[in-house]
């Protein structure tokens, strides 16, 4: 029952994190150009660019810090990801593994370079100082919430609606640019992928996807999943996911 | 991430049933395509995909003196590197525990198997013969790379062209002969069988591997009507008890029948 009021939180959440993906789709319908660029690379030249998302300002140039898909919409000029690692943001919704336990907490390991710290206080109930492992212990995986990002060193959070530990299930990996088609506009994508294989489906912001359900269920969803991170770029990918799952 | 927990429950509780997260069956393999001549310097290579686990193998040959309890025989040697971009897992440097064993169980099997004939590639008794060299480099590792390198040495030394060779100028690199590696017909098929839970499988994905907490490595040829045992190698920290054995070798025989002909067969046609 309780489980039940997670998932349905975790609905929330999810749509709630997929709102930079509905301004995504709304650009296409404007039809911003988008070209493909490498670090380094200088996409605009002059004072009437602003840097937006993974790029800085090089004397009058903007340049890329990574390798994807520039835009320039209005002064504002801004990268959209095709690879690297998952750059946790303040209020992202992620799936870490316990890979450490100590006196003050745990720590979780959210994937990339970060060490992210979830304290004792965070956790929503009382836990004993000398018994820490009771909760949750190494190899435990949790719905969690980053709080805070400081330099090199990411805090977080279980004190949140539909967050908590992970039980039963597992736990796939995809490339985390691409949740944002994965979970779709306003989770459209990731609620078809549950109907269709009823199974109950967890994305992470820093690209780790729960699955919960029967083994053919699991199976196809992931599938589902695998395709969306294949064709992220390509149009209609909903009518083709539908088709897929028949 | 290191495999979470439940993940690693799901794999054995689904194995139970003899069923796998992929919807393979316990012994059924990847589709395993292979590649040769990827590499344009080396004297013989191959690329090797399961799945997505990915390993190209390259074949050098250089001349030395023999080493003096083996006057009349070449050597072999096999090296083995896997490099960040094989997995997040994994860091720079020289290879590390993993790797090193993964060339060395390559080298058994093929070294044990009397694959290559070694007093073939004697030039020159005590003074010269050729040493063959098999580097193996790990691009992509979704788990099974034991069986992947292994495949990928087999592939490489069938294609290896010998290079010119005169006692005046050495070996002229570059200009390749005809003439293949003295192979014999004992050549061996590598497989590696793991425990999961209480229940074996073949050819694990990354995640089933870091659920499995033993395995066995056989490396399997048939040069008359009966296949023999050429190399065993036993990994991880638990115990395997005689009915895996036998289980294994019983499943080695049939997972030997089924893939080895047509592989053995897709890769003659590659020459």
């Amino acid at each position: 029952m309780e489980e039940e009021k997670i998932i349905e939180e975790n609905k929330e959440e999810q749509e709630k994190g997929s709102e930079e993906m509905d301004n995504d789709n709304s650009q296409e319908e404007i039809k911003v150009e988008r070209k493909l660029v490498i670090p380094g690379e200088t996409i605009v030249s002059g004072d009437d660019y602003l840097p937006g998302d993974y790029t800085k300002k090089d004397g009058d140039n903007v340049v890329s810090n990574r390798y994807g898909l520039a835009e320039v919409r209005g002064r504002v000029v801004k990268i959209l990801p095709i690879s690297g690692v998952y750059e946790p943001r303040r209020g992202n919704t992620v799936i870490g593994r316990v890979s450490e336990i100590n006196f003050s907490g745990w720590q979780i390991d959210i994937g990339g370079p970060w060490r992210a710290f979830l304290p004792l206080n965070e956790c929503p109930r009382f836990i004993n100082r000398n018994n820490v492992a009771e909760f949750a212990g190494v190899g435990d995986v949790f719905n969690i919430k980053v709080w805070g990002v400081k330099q090199g060193s990411v805090d977080l959070s279980l004190k949140s609606r539909g967050l908590g530990k992970l039980e039963d299930g597992r736990i796939i990996k995809i490339n985390c640019h691409k949740v944002p088609r994965v979970i779709g506009k306003e989770g459209s994508m990731i609620n078809l992928i549950k109907d269709k294989t009823s199974t109950e489906i967890t994305v992470g912001q820093n690209g780790y996807v729960w699955l919960k359900g029967d083994i053919d269920g699991t199976r196809k969803a992931e599938e589902a999943i695998r395709l969306i991170e294949k064709e992220a770029a390509s149009e209609g990918l909903t009518n083709k996911v539908e088709e897929f799952l028949g | 991430m290191d495999i979470p927990n439940i993940t690693k429950k799901k794999i054995r509780e689904l194995l139970k049933d003899s069923n796998r997260v992929d919807g393979r069956a316990q012994f059924d393999n990847r589709e395993i395509v292979v590649e040769t001549d990827v590499s344009n310097k080396a004297e013989g290579s191959a690329r090797v995909k399961l799945g997505n686990t990915e390993v190209i193998v390259g074949v050098k040959l250089q001349t030395q003196e023999p080493y003096s309890d083996h006057k009349d025989e070449g050597t072999l040697m096999v090296g083995m590197e896997i490099n960040p971009s094989a997995g997040e897992r994994y860091e720079p440097g020289p290879p590390k525990i993993d790797a090193i064993e993964i060339a060395r169980v390559v080298d058994r099997g093929i070294r044990e198997s009397g694959y290559i004939d070694f007093k073939k590639l004697c030039i020159k008794e005590g003074e010269t013969v050729w040493s063959v060299m098999v580097d193996i480099y790990a691009i992509n590792d979704d788990g099974n790379l034991l069986d992947a390198s292994a495949i990928g040495a087999v592939a490489a030394l069938k294609m290896t062209k010998i290079p010119e060779y005169t006692e005046e100028e050495g070996v002229q690199y570059g200009n390749l002969t005809d003439n293949g590696l003295p192979l014999t017909e004992n050549e061996s098929l590598m497989m590696t069988f793991y425990k999961v839970g209480n229940q074996l499988l073949f050819d694990p994905t990354r995640d089933e591997e870091d659920a499995s907490s033993a395995r066995l490595t056989l490396a399997i040829s048939k040069p008359g009507k009966d296949k023999i045992i050429n190399s065993m190698q036993k990994g991880g920290l638990d115990s395997m008890s005689i009915e895996h054995l036998n289980q294994v070798i019983e499943e080695a025989e049939k997972v030997y029948d089924k893939i080895f002909p047509e592989l053995d067969k897709k890769v003659e046609g590659l020459k």
